[in-house]
């Protein structure tokens, strides 16, 4: 038992139970020196990923290679600066408790044990460990109603998505004999013919999984909870857990379910096309930005899945960039989101960024830089994601999902460019309170790497192209 | 001082028209007058040395463009026929840049005004300098832009910019059988060079496309768009109106330069059309017909301006049918004198409409000979040079002119010569109906006008008589070298006529009361015109209600200036004197053919393709797609047990999907 290479995960853990036990005894608020303690924890595990060996631990249950690390390393820094959109917002709303960066660092834990994941068991400990810390923060604000509708919506549904997974994986063993993905791999090779058992039960877990990235039709929870969590914990939900929930179902169907290719591709496709056609129309007529990004979310997943329905290793890379691209830009809009205050009140429709290019240019102008880029307008970054993985349907052949994928870029272009309609050219509503500076650095951190990576895109192709190397074999 | 010939006018203009606000209105237009000047000195200097000298050159600028086998160069051909046109064009183009200064005085931007005549001087040089087709094509529509914007000067008046859209879309027309000419000749050639063209033409001679005789076609096709350029009949609609421009540009492009490029180009590539014996007497009819045409009208019509360009009209069909019966020097020749008295005519009725107030009807003029006498008699001058009086310079070559036709036989030449000296008898009649008049008789323009009649400034006099001058000696002192004993040297190789075109030497030996013929055709339309208009001024509205339909519209003359209406919509009393009057209904005829079908056309593409196809497309689909986003939205409940459904519901599909299809 190699336990030493599971070492990040039992750093985050362990760093997650000292940072509780410190924060709980000294009796002034401790929101702050938490936070920051739970971002050096993750920052520290980071650097322990980049230098993780590859193999298999834990009686076969953990594996470590340049996928995981790929996609480990995306979710920790999308946590970390998930904490850092907290902090001001936090202690304006009231909600500066200490346990609210512990309990986003334990579903940071859980992602890692998902991304990590070599069995079905362990995806599943993995999927409740990310979970349940989600569910909670989703409820944060206990005062507000609509942060309670949000929380027990997501609790419901996730519940049952949780029990659909799990219920899949027993088809799965039933029919298998085994949750190990290195022998159920080897099994699925060896049969011949499937039978419908394991058709039916591979299903079920991509149904687990689409639940978790919001993809059509298992995202009818998103609109909601995104609007009524706290802006920051929306801004952690549709980045960290995306990343970790699509790099799981990368594994799971390229790995163990790769032979049956064929098969799962068309629900993909399906869950794909839904998705970005549902992401294009349904955004138009929101009036609330929280929601619209919700809708871009559900959106963007499908131009990311659409590399995992091609299923080859140019594919899976352009997905793998895809959710990179996207995790910053969304941070970034999501820092112009939590930043949105008239005296001192909390506003998110689209109409309260009337006029913002005139009264706060410099934030006006980072908020353009991420609608073009979601747009993808080249040169910005979002423009390269979306070619990418296009690329890569046009070549496997996959016409319906790039014309489709063009087609609803096309109208979603229509509701990112509002916003930039809105902030340029319509009267100001009134100047929003200057942005904290924890916000100005998230804004201008991801707004330069959206700016700047069509100059130096290839240090993350590389990576991509390994990790996606790592996953096909 | 070949080069700069050329580009002197380019810097005017671009001094002028890009820093004229910086150095102001002054120093703008004595910029350009020195530029012209500094131009016309090296036109003459090249003059001297090309044609006088007999030294042709090609000056290379650079290559232009090099395509597949299409290699265009930018260069400078001076031979004679070039060298005639930039000494000419130089010379007069400076003249009327120093009458503007005067003309122009009143005027609130003159800076851009005289940038555009700078400009227009450089195309019309470009035009005439060109080496190929398609540096010929650049100059050919630089003049049509430059005389677009210089009709639409005054901007602000609606009919000046119709008369500036009307000028350019009908040179477009023409402009078009040009570029069809210049395509088929790359096609049959390989090539648009004129050096390369020529001297392959006779190889080509049989080559046919579409059945039809390429070098025919080509010949044709060139000479429509000829006809856009020089205003020949069915293309002449535009130079009428085009008088709404100031009077000076009038005198420079609608008179001695811009609209004798279609003569040129016939001259220039008379290496061609000498193969062309159809395109050629095609030339001859329709120059011939024009005119006549443009005479009949100038008879009738009562602003002074339009006079003199309908005059030019019918000038211009002279010349063309002197090219058609393969006169081309001759062609050349009265191109030349042509330019020094029209330029002269068009400048004095300025300085008339300058002494009158800004009146054009000469129906409102008379009796001010005496207070503008040097007007008076460059008018005079002007008149008889144009009228063919013996020793003028329109002598020379009108009488040249129909000499050729008389001695070039055949049907389409006997046709040129008959509608030749009638129009000769109808130029000399509205020559001096316009002179009387305008000059003679009682006063008819009301008495605050008269009080103002003054004669121009210094500025203004010195180009009407140095003008003035040219109208007298241009025919004598050029005759000998144009089409006299000379001709051979003066032209060099610059002109090509056939083996068997000795047409410069049969004109010379024509029956002896030829060569009188048009001289007491002039004489006896100049002796009608007194009888008319002096001896018994009653006489012309009788003449006219006789061949009216509707007499009781015709006014008599001394015309009562009606109280505040300015410029009236002339009745139309229809018959012979209306259809003239009327100028043949072309504009009306144009207007049910082409413009109202154009424009119902049009309608019909903007409400129901634009506003209902087009615009509907994208209208559509943005309406579609909200109906879609509520449709979209309006699953969203907000219920959970809704959501489970959908997602049991997502599951059950995809299971199915599985089992059964996949």
């Amino acid at each position: 038992m190699i336990w030493t290479l599971a070492l990040p995960e039992l750093v985050l853990a362990v760093s997650g139970l000292v940072i509780l036990a410190a924060g709980v005894i000294p009796k002034r608020d401790t929101f702050f020196p938490v936070s920051m303690a739970c971002v050096g924890a993750l920052l520290l595990t980071a650097v322990l990923v980049l230098g993780q060996g590859d193999g298999t631990a834990l009686s076969g249950h953990y594996v470590s290679d340049a996928f995981s690390g790929y996609m480990k390393f995306l979710a920790l820094a999308a946590a970390a600066v998930g904490i850092l959109l907290s902090l001001d917002y936090n202690e304006k709303e009231g909600l500066a408790r200490f346990e609210f960066p512990i309990l986003m660092l334990f579903a940071t834990l859980g992602m890692m044990v998902m991304i990590s994941a070599n069995d079905l068991l362990s995806l599943y400990i993995g999927l409740e460990l990310l979970s349940l810390p989600l569910y909670v923060i989703a409820a944060f604000n206990r005062d507000s109603g609509r942060s309670a509708e949000a929380g027990l919506k997501y609790f419901v549904l996730g519940a049952l998505a949780s029990g659909l997974l799990l219920y899949g994986t027993t088809l799965v063993y039933g029919f298998a004999g085994t949750t190990n993905f290195d022998r159920l791999g080897e099994a699925f090779s060896a049969l011949e013919g499937v039978s419908p058992g394991v058709v039916v039960g591979v299903v079920f877990v991509i149904t687990g999984l689409a639940f978790k990235v919001s993809a059509v039709p298992f995202h009818m929870w998103t609109p909601d909870v995104y609007e009524g969590a706290p802006t920051p914990v929306t801004a952690f939900f549709a980045s960290a857990p995306k990343v970790a929930a699509i790099a799981l179902l990368a594994r799971v169907l390229l790995g163990p379910f790769g032979d049956l290719v064929g098969q799962w591709s068309q629900v993909i496709t399906l869950i794909s096309l839904g998705s970005m056609i549902l992401g294009g129309f349904a955004a138009i007529g929101q009036r609330n930005l929280k929601r619209l990004m919700a809708y871009s979310s559900i959106g963007h997943v499908g131009y990311a899945l659409m590399g995992l329905a091609v299923g080859t290793d140019i594919g899976l890379r352009g997905l793998l960039v895809y959710m990179a691209i996207y995790v910053f830009m969304n941070l970034g809009t999501f820092a112009v989101l939590v930043s949105m205050r008239r005296q001192g009140r909390a506003v998110e429709g689209v109409d309260d960024l009337a006029g913002l290019g005139r009264t706060d240019p410099v934030t006006a102008m980072w908020m353009a830089v991420f609608m073009f880029s979601m747009a993808g307008i080249p040169p910005l970054a979002g423009f390269f994601g979306k070619l990418y993985v296009f690329l890569a349907a046009v070549q496997a052949g996959y016409w319906t999902l790039a014309v489709v994928g063009v087609l609803t870029s096309v109208v979603s272009a229509y509701y990112y460019l509002r916003i930039v309609k809105v902030m340029y050219f319509d009267a100001p509503a009134g100047s929003l309170d200057r942005a904290p500076s924890s916000l100005t650095l998230v804004m201008a951190g991801t707004g330069l790497f959206t700016v700047l990576f069509a100059l130096w895109p290839a240090p993350m192709l590389a990576a991509a192209q390994a990790a996606a190397a790592a996953l096909l074999g | 001082m070949f080069v700069g010939a050329i580009f002197f006018p380019l810097l005017g203009a671009c001094i002028s028209g890009f820093l004229g606000r910086w150095i102001g209105d002054r120093a703008a237009q004595w910029s350009t007058v020195a530029c012209m000047v500094l131009a016309a000195i090296c036109g003459s200097a090249a003059f001297g040395q090309v044609a006088l000298g007999g030294h042709p050159l090609v000056q290379l600028i650079w290559t232009w463009m090099d395509v597949g086998g299409l290699e265009v160069s930018w260069a400078l051909r001076y031979d004679t026929l070039s060298v005639v046109m930039v000494a000419m064009v130089t010379f007069i183009s400076t003249l009327i840049h120093l009458y503007s200064v005067g003309y122009m005085s009143h005027d609130a931007t003159p800076a851009r005004f005289f940038a555009y005549l700078s400009l227009f001087t450089f195309m019309m040089l470009m035009l005439v300098t060109a080496d190929n087709l398609a540096q010929l094509f650049f100059g050919w529509e630089g003049v049509g832009l430059a005389s677009y914007l210089l009709i639409g000067y005054w901007y602000d008046r609606e009919s000046a910019n119709r008369a500036a859209m009307k000028a350019f879309i009908v040179n477009r027309v023409g402009d078009v059988f040009f570029m069809l000419g210049l395509a088929l000749t790359f096609y049959i050639f390989g090539s648009i060079e004129f050096a390369t063209i020529f001297p392959a033409v006779e190889a080509h001679a049989a080559d046919r496309f579409l059945g039809i005789p390429a070098i025919e076609l080509i010949g044709v096709l060139l000479f429509l768009g000829a006809c856009g350029k020089s205003a020949q009949l069915g293309l002449h609609t535009w130079l009428p109106d085009a008088m709404e421009g100031p009077t000076p540009v009038s005198a420079l492009i609608h008179a001695a330069t811009m609209v004798t490029a279609g003569v040129f180009l016939v001259c220039r590539m008379s290496p061609l059309m000498e193969y062309a014996p159809v395109a050629l007497t095609v030339v001859t009819v329709v120059g011939a017909s024009t005119a006549f045409f443009a005479a009949t009208i100038g008879c009738v019509q009562n602003d002074i301006k339009r006079v003199i360009a309908y005059s030019t009209c019918s000038q211009l069909g002279y010349m063309f049918f002197a090219a058609g019966v393969g006169a081309y020097q001759v062609a050349m020749f009265h191109l030349f004198t042509h330019a020094f008295f029209k330029a002269l005519l068009f400048l004095g009725a300025g300085s008339v409409i300058h002494a009158m107030s800004d009146e054009q009807d000469i129906r409102r003029m008379g009796g001010i000979w005496t207070k503008i006498p040097v007007t008076y008699a460059v008018m005079w001058i002007g008149n008889l040079a144009l009228a063919g009086i013996p020793f003028f310079a329109g002598y020379y070559s009108k009488d040249a002119i129909l000499e050729a036709a008389y001695a070039a036989g055949g049907g389409a030449a006997a046709y040129a010569w008959v509608l030749g000296m009638a129009a000769a008898f109808l130029t000399a009649f509205y020559s001096w109906r316009l002179l009387i008049l305008t000059f003679h008789g009682e006063p008819r323009a009301d008495h605050h006008v008269m009080e103002h009649v003054h004669e121009s400034p210094l500025v203004m006099l010195i180009p009407l008589i140095v003008l003035a001058a040219g109208a007298v000696l241009t025919g004598y002192l050029f005759a000998p070298l144009f089409i006299g004993e000379h001709a051979h040297e003066f032209w060099h190789e610059a002109i090509f006529n056939g083996p068997h075109n000795h047409i410069l030497h049969e004109m010379h030996e024509v029956p002896h009361w030829v060569p009188l013929a048009p001289t007491v055709m002039g004489v006896a339309g100049i002796a009608l015109a007194y009888v008319m208009y002096m001896a018994m001024p009653a006489l012309p509205a009788r003449l006219a209600r006789m061949f009216s339909a509707r007499p009781e519209m015709v006014r008599n003359l001394p015309l009562i200036p009606a109280e505040g209406a300015e410029q009236q919509t002339e009745p139309n009393p229809g018959g012979l004197y209306g259809f003239l009057l009327k100028k043949w209904y072309f504009d009306e005829l144009y207007d049910a053919i082409f413009v109202r079908p154009a424009r119902r056309l049009a309608n019909v593409f903007w409400k129901v393709g634009d506003a209902q196809i087009i615009d509907g497309m994208p209208n559509g689909a943005g309406s579609l797609a909200v109906e879609a986003s509520r449709g979209a939205v309006r699953l969203q409940t907000g219920r959970v047990a809704n959501y489970a459904f959908a997602m049991i519901i997502g599951l059950v599909v995809f299971v199915s999907l599985f089992l059964f299809v996949g």
